[in-house]
């Protein structure tokens, strides 16, 4: 058991507390999908436990179970004994890394480049960002894309390519001052402008800080946040992610604010439980207790505040909404009636229910990356749902999924984070 | 287990269908019963009764033992795997076959899932009564082989009260219709009965013909809370001298409110000593009468608060938060021993006294809950296997509870079998007259005792 870093080190309990009842079963995407029992919860729990109990080596195949779960966290919605899921399989994945038994140059490579460069250092993702953006908008992309240059990419990589988010002109920083007050100031809060949220969506990290500024809330952003450590502590990298978790701390002056938000539900179920990640750091297991205790996602701190209901439309007539729950959000942070609060608050907004909505769309992540195949039923019954509702809109809160339900739909229906909805409901206040 | 096997049943089921990796085995080496494991060797999918009955002729020939199991939340250890035999799982055998909206009927495989059925049967105005907790992903087959119940048993009985018919696989491979649509039915022996709650050692159910029923149009559910076990039972006592049969009156104690309300949050009191959940179904006017007959007797009894399900899908809730509460328990300490004694309905306080004096004398920590209107009780041991010293004690209260239940004129089993968790304790119940029964039984359809051999007794 000693050579076990993660698994082994594990307390027991952690393990012991599935007692395979089963009722994780109907919610897993991957055991509905194959009914075999290893691509279930308590399949993957039982050679989890198998290992801790050195029944079972670290194996290829028990690596590739463990990258063929989603980490959708629907088990932990459905679990009656309040298993603590994330941390099995977080400390499952990194075992794998451990044991390198996944190991191979091309993959070494993947995980150095994403993992240890591009979302460790803040500057390289932007520098990276701004080239995909120059490749997105020079006319180069369709340069590459008309002479099929794209057929040297492997083949996940290739197919992938044509749904490669488009990269803001502008990123978080030139939309947000370091600080922005509004003009009777009752709270004072951090903001994460996270590393994907930062490139793609930095238009709702902006309307994130409009309606906190709306709702009496000074706003500290600080500057080149970079990644929170979610990314890396879901694929098996928890030394890098306890890294970035500390430079999160370092950036933000914790006992002056009530608060630190987030918008990207994956974030938040990471960066909430910064305390146990930092539990044997001495230097910052007591801060990261604070930080667990004052990161809030946008709706749920909205919510707890009181936010102000807008009184104008966000449009003309009424426009039909649904309302696809992040994975990450529902399950992982437990918060579902508060992004409908603030759906429903809005003027001119009609919330239609969505069918399976707290279903994984098959983002998770790099999920879509990885396990294409299967991502790709997940996009499609979410699409065929989406469409079934009739909405002409859809409203979801966090980047992954925006994207994944956006390249699913194509143009047909636009996909909003529900806070840039507020959003443009004060400002419509304004007109 | 020899590899040539692996490869005929390959050709019988695909080879994508038999599983024999260590990773893909290890998970099927239990089902929902604490403490019990066992390697699988072999995990077999079928999807038709000629292939079940093409394994089981090759099992005959290598007098390979097989063990029959759906999606594996049997809480006494019945599709535990036995040494080198194979599991055959049944879940790809998911299709809803017919419904006979003329004669109230459905016929599925082993495979569909309990809510499913009962799912199918709504939109056309039909219900299909037994709900066993598990009912999300417990297969019909395994209800069947273990004659589950559930939360509506009170009214409406149990599982064996629904099946009009069932396919059934013998040991020596022939396929048997046992059953039919009619409504009476005398021909012959009723050999359908044999296999229900046979847990897999007579035969393998492959199909099931379901009786529906009309769907209620009315339902009320309601909630006392009380500060004494004793006064909880005395309402339901008096419940049903009042000649009210409410479909559902199940009991919490503190302990199970506390955990399941941890889980569910659904309002339920953490500080009371016994809640009770009562549901009536029925007509309308009838539903309205006696939920306000129900919550006056509540009243009467000492109930310290009764409250009145707010709606549909508050009432959707409190049903399956308490549906949740054996995994629940799961909460407080690392191992969850669930027993199932039932008792007649009137010794009820009585057995429920009992748990609570073992509790104390034993020191050991049992919640209980259960069906307080058809005598069935659920204390449950929370405990750690690691702990030899308290396993000890576990068992020692374990035995005292079936003995008294027994003494009472109870069972030791009111809903999850014998399997193996409880096979030690049935010669207790049963003379040795009925033992050999059973023996005889099992000798007459198994005579080389390859189904699910060494569940609810020992190989003679």
């Amino acid at each position: 058991m000693s050579n076990l870093r993660y698994l082994g080190e594990l307390d027991y309990s952690v393990v012991q507390q599935c007692m395979h009842c089963g009722m994780c079963l109907p919610s897993c995407p991957t055991y509905l999908e194959t009914k075999r029992e290893r691509n279930s919860p308590r399949g993957r729990i039982a050679l989890m436990r198998s290992i801790a109990d050195g029944d079972l080596e670290v194996t290829k195949e028990f690596g590739e179970e463990m990258y063929y779960c989603l980490g959708c966290l629907a088990c932990t919605t459905a679990c009656p004994a309040g298993v603590n899921y994330p941390e099995l399989f977080e400390n499952a994945r990194a075992e794998v890394e451990e044991a390198g038994v996944m190991d191979n140059p091309q993959r070494r490579f993947w995980r150095w480049l994403t993992l240890r460069q591009l979302f460790a250092k803040p500057w390289m993702l932007r520098l990276a960002g701004s080239a995909l953006r120059f490749y997105q908008i020079s006319g180069l992309c369709w340069l590459v894309r008309t002479l099929k240059l794209t057929a040297v990419l492997p083949k996940n990589l290739r197919e992938l390519e044509p749904t490669t988010p488009t990269v803001r002109a502008r990123f978080s920083d030139a939309l947000i001052h370091a600080t922005e007050k509004p003009e009777n100031p009752r709270y004072r809060v951090g903001m994460l402008t996270g590393c994907v949220q930062d490139l793609v969506f930095s238009d709702v990290n902006r309307d994130t800080v409009d309606v906190l500024l709306a709702n009496g809330c000074t706003v500290i952003t600080p500057r080149e946040q970079g990644c929170c450590g979610s990314l890396h502590a879901h694929n098996g990298d928890l030394e890098q992610a306890k890294i970035q978790a500390r430079r999160m701390l370092d950036q933000f002056d914790l006992e002056k604010l009530d608060a630190v938000i987030t918008n990207a539900a994956g974030c938040g179920s990471h960066l909430k439980h910064f305390g146990h990640l930092l539990a044997e750091d001495a230097d910052y297991a007591e801060r990261a207790e604070a930080w667990d205790r004052k990161a809030r996602d946008i709706s749920e701190w909205l919510v707890e505040i009181g936010f102000r209901i807008p009184v104008a439309a966000i449009g003309a007539g009424e426009t039909r909404c649904t309302y696809h729950e992040a994975c990450h959000l529902c399950h992982g942070q437990g918060i579902s009636a508060q992004p409908r609060a603030v759906l429903a608050a809005i003027p001119g907004l009609e919330l239609a229910e969505l069918k399976d909505a707290t279903h994984c769309c098959g983002s998770a992540g790099i999920y879509n990356i990885t396990q294409p195949e299967q991502a790709g039923k997940l996009q499609r019954e979410k699409v065929d749902n989406i469409i079934a509702t009739g909405a002409e809109m859809v409203a979801t809160a966090n980047p992954g999924c925006h994207l994944q339900i956006e390249n699913g739909l194509g143009k047909r229906i636009p996909v909003r984070h529900p806070v840039s909805l507020l959003a443009d409901a004060y400002r419509a206040e304004d007109r | 287990m020899n590899p040539e096997i692996f490869e005929e049943l390959r050709q019988i089921v695909g080879s994508d269908n038999v599983l024999t990796e260590k990773e893909d085995l290890i998970p099927y080496g239990f089902d929902g019963t604490a403490a019990i494991k066992e390697p699988a060797a072999c995990v077999v999918f079928a999807s038709s009764s000629e292939q079940i009955s093409q394994v089981l002729k090759l099992a005959r020939r290598g007098k390979t033992p097989v063990v029959t199991r759906g999606s594996g939340t049997g809480l006494s250890g019945g599709s535990v795997p036995v040494k080198e035999g194979i599991v055959l799982c049944l879940v790809k055998m998911e299709e809803i076959l017919e419904i006979d909206a003329a004669n109230l009927t459905m016929l599925c495989e082993a495979g569909v899932i309990t809510k499913a059925i009962d799912d199918a049967a709504a939109p056309l105005g039909l219900f299909y009564p037994p709900d066993p907790g598990s009912m999300k992903i417990s297969t019909i087959g395994g209800n069947v082989a273990n004659n589950s119940g559930g939360l509506r048993g009170l009214k409406y009985g149990v599982t064996r009260d629904y099946v009009m018919g069932i396919e059934v696989v013998l040991a020596d491979g022939s396929i048997c219709w046992l059953g039919s649509k009619c409504v009476k039915d005398v021909a012959g022996y009723s050999m359908k009965d044999l296999f229900i709650g046979s847990e897999g050692t007579l035969g393998i159910i492959t199909k099931v013909l379901l009786k529906l029923l009309p769907r209620p149009k009315a339902k009320k559910t309601l909630l006392a809370t009380y500060d004494s076990m004793e006064n909880a039972a005395r309402t339901v006592s008096k419940i049903i001298e009042n000649q009210i049969i409410p479909c559902t009156l199940e009991f919490l104690d503190r302990r199970t409110c506390q955990c399941v309300e941890d889980f569910a949050k659904v309002g339920l009191p953490t500080e009371a000593e016994a809640v009770v959940l009562m549901e009536t179904d029925g007509y309308p006017a009838v539903v309205e009468e006696e939920a306000e007959k129900m919550a006056a007797i509540a009243r009467e009894n000492g109930a310290l608060n009764v409250e009145v399900a707010r709606d549909e899908s508050h009432a959707l809730k409190l049903a399956s938060a308490r549906r949740s509460a054996f995994a629940a328990l799961a909460r407080i300490r690392p191992t969850t021993i669930l027993e199932d004694v039932t008792v007649p309905r009137s010794k009820l306080p009585d057995i429920v006294k009992f748990i609570e004096q073992m509790a104390a004398e034993h020191q050991l920590e049992i919640a209980t809950f259960g069906h307080f209107g058809d005598g069935n009780v659920h204390p449950t041991f929370l405990t750690n296997e690691r702990d030899e010293a308290e396993m000890v004690k576990v068992e020692a209260a374990m035995e005292a509870i079936f003995e008294h239940t027994i003494k009472l004129g109870g069972t030791i089993t009111g809903e999850h079998g014998v399997g193996l968790a409880k096979k030690r304790f049935l010669p207790e119940q049963f003379d040795e007259g009925s033992m050999e029964l059973l023996r005889q039984v099992k000798k007459a359809l198994d005579p080389e005792g390859l189904l699910n051999p060494g569940k609810i007794f020992d190989p003679a």
